[in-house]
């Protein structure tokens, strides 16, 4: 293995209802299409090396999913995203690639599990469908408000309780539709929903064990403050990465790889206009 | 009118679902072409679930050819499993295709490709949720042409009055010519209807419209006449045989989708038909002649299909695929194309030949030896001669010790039981065989891990076969045999462990028969039984043989017949069958020449490399048999 990539993708529209298996496989072969020269472990039945950062729920949208791959040759990241990106689905979308270990963090070797240390939380968007903007908020004051909230869940090791308040780092309403989501408006729009009343989450949510998920989020807004959705929420991942003390959101996990400085940065090799953790993400419309 | 996705309503619905992504199209290679622009449009379906139906070969192949054209259009449609049912009928969704979400109902063809029979109940939950009326006669000219096609469709008496019209043999150009026929139809303004295209097509000689022929009954049960109700409809309907597989390089542009199915690999047909006579089979006796696709065009399709689907797997399909006439230097070629790229290579349906084994070495190179597969179908000597299954057991054993001093460890043979003229001892015979081979094994590598897996099928007689007059054995006799072949296994302590058997108990294959050798009297018990909630027969864990038995009681009660009557009775000569009238271009007297050979346990050759027999299929369907070798090489192409 010559060069290792980090790179960051997205999972949009109706391709949210992809499984994590099912991504995997789709990755494969689209590296395989696109040519890039991915090395292979060694053994009877050798695999690709990609590895990936943890994965949203079927279901779930993400705006912000990590995968690492590993080449027999160095290629340029910027060619990498591009041809990645034109091998898969439309609605899977390759966001960012960075070379790991030419930036800041080059010099030392890189620890194994040293990328998802980064990923400390996620910052979620719900957007719940035939909730009024008042009863959200004050389901949201009301969680804010508690001390502890535990709720059980069936997780691998059985039937669980936990709390999920302390990993909420912030939670509120949004204001309105958010722009430029396309793919989830539209259709619904189109199905005539649009004017029902619709609120927005907003929450920043540390990563922990057991994994406080948007979906546990919900169901402390119902014990606390009885809020039930009449249709399934849509969760969307919107970034993960280190929380930054100062700001309370997110900083970029990829920022530590990137080269302060690097030759032809205007051809896209940068970040590739990527939306900052933390922006509204521009949520690119899945061609029907 | 413009035609609405449904996908706004059913989106919202997704996660009250399993697998949501198979409702969700958007595959690799998949098109959603302009509705308005096109003139004649097709719903093509394979009626199981995503997983199963989205590799099936002959869909993808009509969905590109159709897709092709200027002014078609074509998308596809699977069986919704249960749970998404439920959600459909809650929330008034029609049966949709994945392509753009479009109602079936919408289409002017819905044509459905059976491969098994056990896909009937699903046929009608997919016409019952398009809003389509389950029987043709209920049908106006808003609803689309039903068409069945797949091998099932050269026995389609089961679901005459669910179907509009079906097609026996290749799709690839009966396809477009039914195509021409709606498009002239519609643009002359749709003159007399549903009814006036339907004999259009009938009167074609390639299209078998169900409603223009009576069937008469004779008071013991028996199929008195089968005849045209309609001038102009001919009294019997040919299958269709592609010629030339060479013109027809598909799929160019395999499907790949982002859910997991049962095939996860690039298929190229290497050939169509088969000659060795296997009695048994009835895809070896309505494919004929063997048609060859040549290296070349092999080498290319490969290429290209690799290239746009990303596949890590190539397949080469056939029926029997070690017997392309220059498979050595396929396989070779490929080997050395694609070594050191992490691309696998299989070869699936082979014989029991030695040279099989260079042919796996070859496609095993620098990888994993794990297992290789063969079938003997019989288990004693005798039994092989009955199905003219032509392989001795000296042959199996000098094969498998082949496989095992070339590093194979595991060989799975494949049996059938319930074969005409089957005895206890014949089915017994198959422990001494696994026995065999595992010693022989163990002698050949000096060692201990050696194994065997034995995976034994109920025979079902089928259509247009040799067994097409054979009783079918009951299930009890079949589940008593296997059980007494258990025990055999088990109880040997010196290769017991070292052999494995996986098999499946009798009752489905009663089903199955009965839907295989049925006539239109059986189309209401499928109907019942979908009445009674029978979905997805071809599924363990769906399918109920208590349903089946009493809605065939009660059906008919009263009446001549019954589930026996169909399945366990054997018929005689002048008996007058259910398919007698479609023509897979066999000699019904050949056929019965065959049966009688077969009971005699006489064996016939190939005829690819003996003389003509006359099963009749040349002659009477105007081809040929396509042979290689060409002489002509693999394209040395390079591997990016």
């Amino acid at each position: 293995m010559i060069q290792r990539l980090r790179v960051r993708y997205a999972k949009r529209g109706r391709l949210r209802f992809t499984s994590h298996r099912d991504i995997s496989r789709a990755v494969e072969r689209a590296v395989r299409r696109a040519g890039i020269p991915v090395a292979f472990s060694a053994g009877f039945t050798p695999h690709p090396k990609i590895s990936y950062a943890g994965a949203a729920a079927t279901g779930v949208a993400s705006e912000a999913e990590y995968l690492e791959i590993g080449l027999t040759e160095t290629r340029d990241p910027a060619r990498v995203r591009a041809d990645l990106d034109a091998a898969l689905p439309s609605g899977l979308d390759i966001v960012d690639v960075v070379p790991v270990g030419t930036g800041r963090a080059g010099d030392a070797p890189v620890r194994p599990g040293a990328f998802t240390d980064r990923l400390q939380a996620s910052e979620w968007r719900i957007r719940l469908d035939g909730v009024s903007r008042s009863d959200a908020a004050a389901a949201v004051a009301a969680f804010m408000a508690a001390d502890d909230i535990e709720v059980e869940r069936l997780t691998k090791k059985g039937r669980r309780r936990f709390d999920v308040r302390a990993a909420v780092h912030a939670l509120e309403t949004s204001p309105g539709e958010p722009s430029g989501d396309r793919s989830h408006g539209q259709d619904r729009r189109a199905a005539g929903v649009a004017d029902a009343p619709c609120a927005i989450l907003r929450m920043v949510v540390r990563h922990c064990t057991p994994a406080v998920r948007p979906d546990d989020i919900l169901t402390g807004l119902r014990l606390v403050a009885d809020l039930a959705p009449p249709s399934p929420p849509l969760v969307t991942r919107l970034a993960q990465g280190p929380l930054d003390a100062d700001t309370g959101g997110l900083a970029d996990p990829l920022d530590p790889d990137r080269e302060p400085v690097r030759d032809g940065a205007g051809d896209g090799a940068g970040p590739a206009g990527d939306p900052r953790p933390g922006e509204a993400a521009s949520v690119d419309a899945v061609s029907a | 009118m413009p035609v609405q996705s449904i996908f706004p309503r059913l989106e919202p619905l997704l996660p009250r679902v399993q697998k949501p992504i198979q409702y969700v199209g958007g595959e690799l290679n998949s098109q959603v072409k302009d509705w308005d622009e096109a003139e004649v449009r097709w719903a093509l379906m394979y009626p199981d679930a995503y997983e199963v139906g989205l590799p099936n070969q002959g869909v993808q192949i009509l969905y590109e050819i159709l897709n092709e054209r200027d002014g078609v259009l074509a998308e596809r449609t699977y069986s919704v499993w249960p749970d998404m049912e439920a959600v459909m009928r809650e929330n008034g969704i029609p049966q949709f295709t994945v392509d753009a979400h479009r109602p079936v109902a919408a289409f002017d063809v819905f044509g459905v490709s059976f491969s098994t029979e056990l896909g009937y109940t699903n046929l009608l939950t997919a016409l019952d949720l398009a809003g389509i009326p389950l029987e043709s006669a209920d049908r106006t000219d808003e609803h689309p042409i039903v068409l069945a096609g797949g091998h099932a469709a050269f026995n389609p008496e089961p679901i005459a009055d669910f179907l509009d019209a079906a097609v026996l043999g290749d799709g690839e150009e009966i396809a477009l010519a039914i195509t021409e026929v709606v498009r002239e139809w519609k643009a002359e303004g749709s003159p007399g209807g549903r009814d006036e295209l339907l004999l259009r097509l009938a009167s074609s000689g390639g299209v078998y419209v169900p409603r223009f022929y009576d069937v008469s009954y004779l008071p013991d049960g028996r199929i008195q006449r089968v005849a045209p109700a309609r001038p102009g409809v001919p009294w019997r309907v040919e299958k269709h045989t592609v010629m030339d597989l060479d013109q027809w390089p598909y799929p160019k542009k395999p499907l790949v989708p982002l859910a997991e199915t049962v095939h996860e690999r690039f298929s190229v047909e290497i050939f169509r038909g088969c000659t060795r006579g296997c009695r048994f089979c009835q895809a070896g006796m309505i494919t004929r002649p063997v048609r060859e696709r040549s290296i070349t065009t092999i080498g290319e399709m490969v290429d290209q299909g690799l290239r746009e689907s990303g596949f890590q797997e190539v397949g080469l399909l056939s029926l029997s695929s070690a017997d392309h006439s220059e498979i050595g230097d396929v396989a070779k070629g490929l080997a050395d194309r694609y070594e050191g790229t992490n691309t696998s290579l299989s070869l699936p349906s082979t014989r029991v030949d030695a040279f099989n084994i260079t042919l796996a070495n070859e496609f095993s190179r620098g990888g994993r030896r794990s297992g290789l597969t063969f079938a003997p179908e019989g288990g004693s000597e005798r039994m092989r001669k009955v199905i003219n299954k032509m392989v001795t057991e000296d042959d199996l054993i000098r094969t498998v010790t082949t496989a095992y001093e070339n590093g194979w460890r595991q060989v799975k043979l494949y049996f059938m039981c319930g074969l005409p003229t089957e005895e206890d001892e014949d089915v017994l015979a198959i422990a001494d065989m696994a026995k065999r081979v595992i010693r022989a094994g163990r002698e050949a590598t000096g060692r201990r891990d050696i194994r065997c897996t034995v995976s034994i099928g109920g025979f079902v007689p089928k259509p247009h076969t040799p067994f097409q007059w054979a009783a079918q054995c009951d299930h009890e006799t079949v589940d008593r045999r296997l059980r007494a072949l258990k025990d055999a296994l088990r109880g040997d302590r010196e290769y017991g462990r070292a052999i494995g058997l996986r098999y499946h108990d009798g009752q489905p294959s009663i089903v199955e028969g009965l839907l295989s050798r049925g006539d239109r009297r059986v189309g209401r018990v499928i109907r019942a039984v979908w009445e009674d909630g029978g979905r997805f027969d071809g599924w363990s864990e769906h399918f109920s043989y208590e349903r089946w038995t009493a809605c065939a009681a009660e059906v008919f009660a009263g009446e001549p017949v019954d589930l026996d009557w169909y399945t366990v009775r054997e018929r005689e000569e002048v008996e007058v069958l259910p398919w007698d009238h479609l023509d897979a271009g066999l000699d019904r007297e050949w056929l019965w020449q065959d049966w009688r050979d077969a009971v005699d346990g006489t064996e016939v050759e190939d005829c690819r490399w003996t003389p003509c027999y006359d099963c009749g299929v040349c002659p009477t369907m105007g081809t040929e048999i396509q042979i290689g070798p060409t002489g002509r090489r693999l394209l040395p192409l390079s591997v990016v």
